[in-house]
């Protein structure tokens, strides 16, 4: 062993590299001596056993965290902030818009009774305005539901305020996953055949609906 | 003391069929003359520009809620003294308690009935 070697090794190390020599006479203490300091040499600091097991654990947690931001890009959270909250949020504005609608046409014939009760017979006339009453106390439904369809409108754009957040985090793995995965990407649904589920989409948004005279017409172009 | 039937009355509430269904029911207890506000800094408007016997107001709206025009109308000299009723689905305590600290006469929680709001009505102004 040099003495630069010497003096980076510890005398320990020096002692048993050469009980070492003595049970390997065709390896020289010299050559042992080399691979283990460049061996200390790509080591940094002290490496005590708590440090070891501490670089152990950060090892591991480095592999979670990266498997963890690989599922999480899998989920496509990107997918839920551009199309899965705002079709939520449209189809309960158009609750809200409905039931309006429809409110304020029974309020309507309501008012069209309540007024004709005036002139009926009295006896007549005080049952149905009861009967009225009883509608219009009814009707509170509508204020009630559309508060509460407020409030889980507020509920999902927090939810995407957060989501957001999340995307903006992970946006280089969202990158990666659909570079590496094409095919899983949504396609909308006029790309493809529709199945028996796809068809169950409940009542269309105001927008989208058919009129009757284009379902008539649609109907009449297969005649 | 009679309650003057005639008494122009406010309501304000941010859905219009809440207000068409206070007003009727109004209307079948005797009070034609009523008149409309979406919030209440529109309520607030209304008030300091007409003579009015009475409010019905909803809570929850924008950009003033119900407490800030109770609050508003009970630091105004003129309008101190008026009849101040809180229709609302907010019916936790802390709110009836807030409403009452901020001076309103009746709180009357959504869904209600005719008979609910004659009850409070008459608590209100007296006996009609």
């Amino acid at each position: 062993m040099g003495a630069g070697m010497t003096a980076t090794v510890p005398p320990e190390l020096v002692h048993r590299l050469t009980a070492l020599k003595g049970r390997m006479q065709t390896v020289s203490r010299d050559e042992i001596a080399e691979v283990v300091s460049s061996l200390l040499a790509t080591m940094e600091g002290d490496l005590s056993d708590d440090n070891l097991k501490l670089y152990a654990e950060l090892e591991a947690l480095a592999k979670y965290i990266t498997t963890a931001k690989s599922e999480i890009a899998a989920l496509r959270p990107d997918e839920i902030t551009a199309q899965h909250l705002p079709k939520a949020t449209d189809e309960l504005d158009a609750i809200v818009g409905a039931t309006e609608e429809a409110t304020n046409a029974i309020l309507g014939a309501m008012e069209g009774l309540e007024n004709l009760a005036g002139e009926l017979p009295p006896e007549f006339g005080e049952k149905v305005s009861d009967a009225v009453t009883q509608v219009y106390e009814a009707c509170n439904f509508q204020d009630i539901t559309g508060q509460r369809i407020t409030k889980v409108v507020r509920a999902l754009k927090h939810i995407e305020e957060k989501v957001d957040a999340l995307v903006a985090a992970f946006g280089d793995e969202i990158t990666k996953y659909k570079k590496a995965h094409p095919d899983a990407e949504e396609k909308p649904v006029e790309d493809q055949k529709p199945t028996d589920a796809d068809l169950l989409n409940g009542p269309q948004l105001p927008d989208d609906a058919s009129k009757q005279a284009e379902i008539d017409a649609l109907l009449a172009s297969f005649d | 003391m009679a309650v003057d039937l005639n008494m122009q009355v406010l309501i304000v509430d941010d859905y219009k069929t809440m207000l068409r269904i206070i007003r009727n029911l109004l209307k079948q207890l005797g009070f034609n003359n009523v008149d409309e506000a979406t919030d209440g800094s529109m309520a607030l408007q209304k008030l300091r520009d007409k003579d009015y016997g009475m409010v019905i107001s909803d809570w929850n709206m924008e950009p003033m809620t119900g407490i800030q025009l109770l609050r508003e109308v009970r630091a105004d000299a003129r309008l101190k003294n008026l009849p101040f009723i809180m229709i609302t689905a907010e019916s936790k305590t802390e709110n009836v308690i807030a409403a009452k600290e901020a001076g309103v006469n009746n709180y009357i929680v959504k869904p209600f009935n005719a008979a609910t709001l004659k009850t409070k009505l008459t608590s209100v102004l007296g006996s009609f």
